[in-house]
């Protein structure tokens, strides 16, 4: 039961209560970059959530059996980017082969997740806060899916926008922030949820 | 005359170009870390340092990293001198170091830093690229400083820790909430289009000179990826 519990905590703390994008501001560049359609910001919340799952999943062992043992724990960032920057090309050459399909819809922002901050901060947030490989897998799952949640309510609510008639300093980015901000404070309405 | 031409280059990344409000780069930091000026402070000098030295190291290496691999040698570059910041920060200012957190390490893939080693380190001699990452660097501070004095007035009642009413007031939570942060910077960057309206419109930044241009290409975004 302890670890069922526990999987419900970890899921519940980072899809909604630390939200990665809207509690922690990991992943605020694609936030606002890929926003603008929801067709766009699908392929990109699939894209990382595959990516930050992967890199969880790799990047947790390499640190405590790899790194850690040999106190090199100080190179966790620069081994992490080169990981990450991997293993984009990797999914990136794979889906082209096998899943060409898949591959035309998410190919054009696998790329852009090498510079995305949310990957490396959820791997970096994950050694120093889970203890089991599994817990860490699942916590960059659900940052996975707390970033595609975000992403696609706000692109949204950002095409909603587009047709309202804003004053014209307003228009562009500055709306976008301001509406970024009561999204941001919808999901403060989280804290506290179960007592997380 | 060199002077002046580095003069300009310096406040280029300060006022024309200023990376978090004109050109909307590297946005995390600006949002999670300003909720204290002093925490803006110390996050916008670890980037300067960070900015300078790896555009003269980019700069000085411009003719030997073959074009194909550049990005992961800047990348790696870059994680090299986060890594010393974080150390030396770690040694030395423990209390920010706790209180930046894993933005801290989080420079490596902030975006000002890549942007300006493929904008403009990559394609100029060592001193123009230090005065660029000079005058990016303090632009970034600055911007940091300004959002984060909003914050920490509006939402703590103080100012670079010095309390204005006794430690016993709070102000308006709203502001020190991530909502807040949004929120202002909105209304910030609102303001520097205010201001620009009446001066002649400037180019926008486009994709020449992103990072990741090569790779969002038919993106259909307008104007480029801001």
């Amino acid at each position: 039961m302890d670890v069922f519990k526990n999987i419900c905590i970890i899921l519940v703390s980072a899809i909604l209560v630390d939200n990665y994008v809207l509690a922690q501001f990991l992943g605020i560049c694609p936030f606002l970059g890929v926003s603008k359609k929801t067709s766009s910001a699908l392929g990109m919340s699939g894209a990382v959530t595959v990516v930050m799952t992967l890199a969880g999943a790799v990047t947790w062992p390499i640190f405590k059996y790899l790194l850690e043992p040999n106190d090199l724990g100080y190179l966790a960032t620069m081994a992490f980017i080169l990981i990450i920057a991997m293993l984009v090309q990797i999914v990136e050459i794979l889906l082209k082969r096998f899943i060409p399909s898949l591959y035309n819809s998410l190919g054009v922002y696998l790329p852009l997740i090498t510079t995305n901050c949310a990957v490396l901060g959820v791997t970096l947030l994950n050694i120093e806060e889970f203890g089991k490989f599994y817990e860490a897998v699942l916590n960059s799952f659900a940052a996975g899916v707390g970033f595609a949640l975000a992403l696609i309510l706000f692109s949204g609510i950002r095409e909603k926008l587009e047709s309202c008639d804003i004053p014209k300093c307003f228009r562009g980015m500055p709306i976008a922030l301001i509406a970024a901000s009561i999204t941001a404070l919808s999901f403060a309405g989280f804290a506290g949820l179960f007592g997380i | 005359m060199e002077n002046r031409s580095l003069w300009k280059i310096i406040k280029n990344g300060l006022l024309d170009e200023n990376p978090t409000f004109r050109l909307l780069l590297g946005m995390c930091a600006p949002l999670a870390i300003t909720t204290s000026a002093s925490n803006a402070f110390g996050m916008g000098l670890a980037t300067t340092f960070v900015l300078i030295c790896s555009n003269a190291v980019i700069s000085a290496l411009r003719n030997v990293i073959p074009k194909e691999v550049r990005l992961p040698a800047f990348i790696t570059i870059i994680a090299g001198f986060v890594t010393i910041v974080s150390l030396v920060m770690q040694r030395y200012f423990t209390s920010l170091y706790d209180s930046l957190g894993v933005f801290l390490e989080l420079i490596v893939v902030n975006c000002i830093i890549l942007g300006r080693a493929e904008m403009f380190a990559s394609k100029n001699k060592i001193i123009p690229a230090v005065a660029d990452g000079l005058g990016m660097g303090l632009g970034f501070t600055a911007a940091l400083i300004v959002i984060s004095t909003v914050r920490e007035i509006l939402g703590n009642l103080s100012w670079f820790g010095l309390s204005f009413f006794g430690e016993d007031k709070t102000g308006m939570l709203f502001f020190i909430l991530p909502a807040g942060a949004f929120f202002v910077l909105g209304m910030l960057t609102a303001g520097m289009n205010l201001i620009s309206e009446k001066k002649p419109k400037k180019t926008e930044a486009g994709c020449s000179g992103c990072p990741s241009a090569g790779a969002c290409q038919g993106c259909g975004e307008e104007g480029g990826c801001k």
